[in-house]
């Protein structure tokens, strides 16, 4: 659901990937056997975490919801869909830097982790926070302007979301394709301004994440300068 | 967790064990505690050791005692009350206050007291509560961010104390001010507000009955992480107005700054009264969640005390002077 550009998807589809049909080779393949499942692990494991959080609530008495658990949820949710944005944010600068291109390769499984948790963080303010109160959460969303922002994120992500799959890419062609998902670009800015706007006050936390942002754009913005340069 | 009581089936070794190898095996695991607790305390540097607890002698109940409670405020509990708390010098998290002013020194503690009043000075926290009577005062206590608590203050009434100093008719405002300490306070090492903290009230809001200074909660000794060892409770205000940690009143003619009136003048005016009403920027505040209650409840105009206090604003635009 990242963007790319051309010359990712051409180093996805022939040199990093090995031929569809040779199976053996696909065994073989690390990045399906190692390093996939190692992501989809890392990343359910905050959502395990928060889930143990609730039971050991309900169940044990424990108290690391904090007393405002709704409010808890929502910021924990929050801070990890920021964190998973960023970082499929972060697997191009990483090719770049790195030389290592089959990273690519688990750079939708972040994107969709990202918007996964994205999903979780507003389904918990409607949900919980707003208990399905749509007409406060209409007025938050044109009155509050965290939320107004927060919103722009979020639809930014949708059609992202829906167009990740091969048949899409083929349905929309590859140009068409990796134009659209240039909007991760505004989805990750807005998502930085929504946390810093969230905070009261001068807080530095935000800015730090707004900074990370930044530093993977520009990492993104030199490397066609670099290429024309040395050319 | 705090204190540990020893109940009476708990045996202690001296009971069972002959007393050399008891004291043995007490060297032995005084040891092993310490070295283990050195391990502990390295390895794990925020686990706070929490500051012992104080009862408050001589508390008299008040008109705001638990009878006069309505049924469907119950107190939280002293655990929520402790652990969830807005107090950004010690950090912007909810449990920072608790994690980090377990060491802060509440004692000696002086107040400054100046500006328009016959009897300025510098006065102790002893001598501050000394000729005031304790009193339980159980209040609402809303905060700006749409959540609220029902929690039982010990306090003293703060138009007494304020009386003690004599204002001159030039005493028209109040202003408080925190203490500012950042090597105590590490919160203050940011520039997330203007340090110190300031606040203030009108002085007929000083003087109204329902204002306090707290110095106690739940029958003891206020907590650092909830303002010790002295801060102000006034109910029907959202709670960045009852600022903590008091080390300076002052007499004025002029309306005060106000910290968070600095930081953003358009979500937090002088007054902040409670007012469901007058939605701000950032929450609608038309409701509330009260904690360790799921669904939100509505919130009361004046947090509930509107027959108590209306009369302060009579006549004033309470959208204009929010
Ligand atoms: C890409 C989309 C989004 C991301 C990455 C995101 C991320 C975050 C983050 C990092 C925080 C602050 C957490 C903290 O303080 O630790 C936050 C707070 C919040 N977000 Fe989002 N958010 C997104 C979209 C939305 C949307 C669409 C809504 C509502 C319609 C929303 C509602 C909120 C609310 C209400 C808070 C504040 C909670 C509080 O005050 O306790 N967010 N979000």
């Amino acid at each position: 659901m990242i963007a790319t550009t051309m010359s990712d998807t051409a180093t996805v589809n022939s040199a990093a990937r090995p031929q569809g049909k040779d199976r053996a080779a696909k065994k073989r393949d690390p990045m399906v056997w190692v390093i996939k499942p190692a992501v989809w692990v890392l990343c359910l494991a905050p959502l395990a975490w928060l889930g143990w959080l609730v039971v050991e609530t309900i169940y044990f008495g424990g108290r690391g919801l904090s007393a405002n658990p709704v409010e808890f949820i929502n910021r924990y949710l929050g801070d990890w869909a920021l964190r998973f944005l960023l970082i499929s944010l972060a697997v191009t600068p990483v090719r770049i830097l790195t030389g290592w291109k089959q990273v690519v390769r688990v750079r939708r499984l972040l994107g969709l982790f990202a918007f996964f948790y994205v999903v979780l963080h507003v389904a918990n303010y409607v949900g919980l926070d707003q208990f399905f109160n749509w007409e406060a959460i209409w007025e938050d969303v044109i009155k509050r302007w965290y939320i107004t922002v927060g919103m722009a994120a979020l639809l930014c992500l949708i059609p992202l979301a829906v167009t990740s799959t091969k048949g899409w890419i083929k349905r929309i062609g590859g140009k068409n394709w990796n134009r659209l998902h240039k909007l991760v670009y505004v989805s990750g800015a807005a998502a930085c301004l929504h946390f810093f706007m969230m905070r009261k006050g001068l807080q530095y936390e935000p800015l730090v994440y707004a900074a990370i942002f930044a530093g993977l754009m520009l990492v993104r913005a030199v490397e066609p300068l670099k290429r024309r340069f040395s050319a | 967790m705090l204190i540990k009581h020893r109940k009476a089936s708990d045996v202690l070794g001296s009971e069972i064990t002959p007393k050399s190898v008891f004291d043995d095996r007490r060297r032995f695991l005084k040891t092993a505690a310490l070295a283990g607790a050195g391990l502990a305390a390295s390895a794990l540097p925020s686990l706070p050791a929490y500051a012992a607890r104080t009862k408050l002698d001589g508390v008299v109940k008040s008109k705001w005692s638990a009878e006069s409670l309505p049924e469907d405020d119950p107190i939280n509990s002293y655990e929520d009350a402790t652990s969830y708390n807005n107090f950004y010098e010690f950090g912007t998290a909810k449990g920072d206050p608790k994690d980090n002013a377990q060491d802060f020194k509440t004692s000696p503690w002086e107040i400054m007291v100046e500006g328009a009043c016959a009897k300025p000075g510098k006065i102790s926290f002893e001598d501050l509560i000394k000729p005031a009577t304790l009193e339980e005062r159980i209040y609402r206590f809303r905060c700006v961010e749409a959540w609220s608590m029902v929690i039982p203050w010990v306090g003293i009434s703060l138009g007494d104390v304020l009386k003690r100093f004599e204002p001159t008719s030039d005493a028209r405002y109040v202003y408080f001010e925190t203490l500012l300490d950042p090597e105590q306070m590490p919160g203050q090492r940011a520039p997330v507000l203007n340090w110190p903290y300031k606040e203030g009230l009108r002085i007929d809001e000083a003087m109204h009955p329902l204002s306090i200074l707290a110095v106690g909660m739940y029958g003891e000794v206020i907590p650092n992480q909830n303002g010790a060892p002295v801060r102000l409770m006034v109910p029907w205000k959202y709670g960045f107005k009852s600022i903590k940690s008091i080390v300076k009143i002052k007499f004025q003619k002029a309306m005060p700054p106000t910290s968070w009136n600095e930081a953003a003048a358009r979500e937090y005016g002088f007054y902040s009264n409670v007012n469901p009403m007058v939605s701000h920027p950032r929450w609608s505040q038309a409701s509330e969640r009260r904690i360790g209650e799921l669904f939100k409840r509505k919130t009361l105009m004046f947090n509930g005390y509107e027959e108590e206090v209306a009369s302060l604003y009579e006549g004033m635009d309470l959208r204009k002077w929010y």
